[in-house]
């Protein structure tokens, strides 16, 4: 039946692994990004018919059948889903693919000899256990079904301590004894300690969290590919679980955060959850006319683009807005702040998929000095990121965050569909300014409006 | 397996999972990271093998949801990035309107 000796099976497993690197090195420049999907895509096939034809196996009608099921969910999500909630699904397929290694570890568990592999039973358990109920969490907190405040108790700290304490102590039976009960019992509690540890992050901090599961499921799977005596498995875990360590570490830096704060800061008592009171202090409000007018009549307008804009769909509408004003002679450009949107890049992703050409979109650091010489900055559902609290309040749960300084521009406006304070829970003292001019209502229809008026004009 | 031989491909993986990633701009760490994610789906190959060696029903039950829940990391991990990164492609015009017409 095996159709393949062990040693084409190897060569085929390195040409796979050689793929997995050329798609991370494909995926690190933007020219290069797709086809090094599709390469890393084309490594997995091969992987897949290799295990077919490399061992005798049996059951291959259920495993087909299992696998026809997993595409057959998967595929039409991955294509039906809206960006917006796109982190989500990242976040899903992540804890998924920590679910998979954890059960494939514990089947494995009465094959494994010698003390080292099963010590890699228990960690691919543990760390699997952690990454799916970690990732089921930021799923229900970045999908509205658990708040996105962070959830904290007192006596957080001591319950969790005691938990990986109680995780330990069972990895360490299932080492001696290799009994189920054990497995069973460590899989809860990586279960339990994934959940807690995901829980008291706060909402702005919950895709550099996804990005710390992801490479905890590739050392999962690493340790997986020991257990099973797969290198293909140990060099593609191993990649994941160190590029996914360097992008949570870029990811925490672009947003002034060290990682270790954004997970256990909330362990150490002082509450990064923000206030919730709404003010009462006045705010000037105005319409669609006014800041059409306003608009038409800059020299320089700087689109700060929020997760607001993206949840009412209206990428498209204010890509029209810019491209009518350029045609009008006003120089406009889009600030991006690295974490605009749920994660790091995503509002590049909405704003390429409504057609603003690349070279619009400013990174930070280049677009904040010239918000001097900035007439208008249209603050677009966007709050956090232009919240000055960052610098001037250091008890603010954003201190620290960097952040587009629409402050310094000449005249502000921004889009809102209320007074409610953004993601991260925070009250914008900005909005209290008197420069700044406060639109409410739905981003898109707003900006609808204001695009009639400018053509009206 | 040989732990020493193990030990070598472990550091060396460590490093050039650490190489290839260190000069990304900060407009595609989530593509990037959706890659990286639908790679460690190669899980996959784990739950097979796992699946095609048991003769007993119930751990086959196990194995079986383990090879569907791999199947729809590495399978839906490689579509999500794939489509993200259709749109960082350079387009025409005219790639505004068959865009629309697929949704």
């Amino acid at each position: 039946m095996s159709l393949l000796s062990p040693e084409w099976t190897s060569i085929l497993y390195l040409i796979a692994a050689v793929c997995f690197i050329l798609a991370l090195k494909g995926l690190s420049s933007p020219k290069t990004a797709r086809r090094g999907n599709l390469i890393g895509a084309a490594g997995a096939l091969l992987a897949v018919i290799t295990v077919f034809l490399s061992a005798r196996l049996d059951n291959i009608p259920a495993i087909l059948i299992a696998i026809a099921v997993g595409s057959a969910i998967a595929a039409p999500i991955s294509r039906r889903v809206e960006m917006t909630q796109m982190p989500q699904l990242v976040a899903l397929f992540n804890g998924v693919g920590g679910g998979a290694a954890a059960l494939v570890a514990v089947l494995e568990l009465g094959n494994s000899e010698g003390p080292w592999v099963k010590v890699a039973v228990v960690f691919t358990m543990l760390v699997g256990a952690v990454s799916f109920s970690g990732s089921a969490v930021t799923v229900g907190k970045l999908q509205g079904l658990i708040s996105s405040r962070p959830l904290i108790f007192p006596g957080l700290a001591v319950v969790m301590g005691a938990i990986v304490l109680a995780a330990l102590v069972a990895g360490g039976f299932v080492v001696a004894t290799g009994a189920t009960g054990w497995a069973i019992a460590l899989l809860l509690l990586g279960l339990l300690v994934g959940a807690l540890l995901v829980l008291p992050v706060g909402g702005a901090d919950v895709p550099i969290v996804i990005s710390l599961l992801n490479a905890f499921t590739g050392l999962a799977v690493a340790a997986s590919g020991i257990v099973l005596g797969n290198l293909l498995l140990v060099v593609a875990g191993t990649l994941v679980g160190a590029s996914g360590t360097i992008l949570t570490r870029a990811m925490a830096s672009a947003m002034g955060r060290g990682v270790s704060g954004i997970l256990f800061g909330a362990f150490k008592g002082g509450s990064t959850a923000g206030s919730t009171a709404q003010s009462d202090r006045p705010v000037r409000s105005s319409n669609p006319e006014d800041v059409a007018v306003l608009l038409n009549y800059a020299q320089r307008v700087v689109i700060v683009p929020g997760y607001g804009l993206a949840v009412a769909q209206g990428q498209h509408t204010i890509a029209e807005l810019a491209t009518t004003l350029e045609a009008r002679g006003v120089e406009v450009v889009f600030a991006i702040h690295p974490v605009a949107g749920r994660m790091p890049g995503h509002m590049n992703v909405l704003l390429a998929e409504a057609n603003v050409p690349y070279e619009s979109l400013k990174e930070m650091a280049e677009v904040n000095p010239e918000f001097k010489n900035t007439d208008v900055a249209l603050v677009v559902g966007a709050n956090d990121v232009v919240n000055p609290a960052a610098k001037t309040s250091p008890g603010s749960p954003i201190y620290g965050m960097p952040i587009l300084d629409v402050g310094e521009a000449r005249q502000v406006v921004f889009l809102k569909r209320s007074m409610r304070p953004g993601f991260a829970g925070i009250e914008n003292e900005l909005l209290f300014d008197p420069k700044t001019t406060l639109l409410f209502g739905d981003a898109k229809d707003s900006l609808t409006k204001m695009l009639s008026a400018v053509n009206a004009l | 397996m040989d732990p020493i031989t193990l030990l070598t491909v472990v550091v060396l993986a460590v490093f050039v999972g650490f190489e290839v990633v260190s000069k990304v701009s900060s407009t595609l760490h989530t593509p990037l990271m959706s890659g990286a994610n639908a790679i460690h789906g190669i899980i996959l190959i784990g739950a097979i093998t796992v699946a095609g060696q048991t003769l007993n029903l119930w751990l086959l039950t196990v194995a079986l949801i383990a090879v569907v829940l791999a199947t729809a990391n590495l399978v839906g991990g490689f579509v999500v990035t794939d489509r993200m990164l259709k749109m960082f492609a350079p387009r025409k015009p005219a790639g505004a309107d068959t865009k629309d017409a697929t949704k």
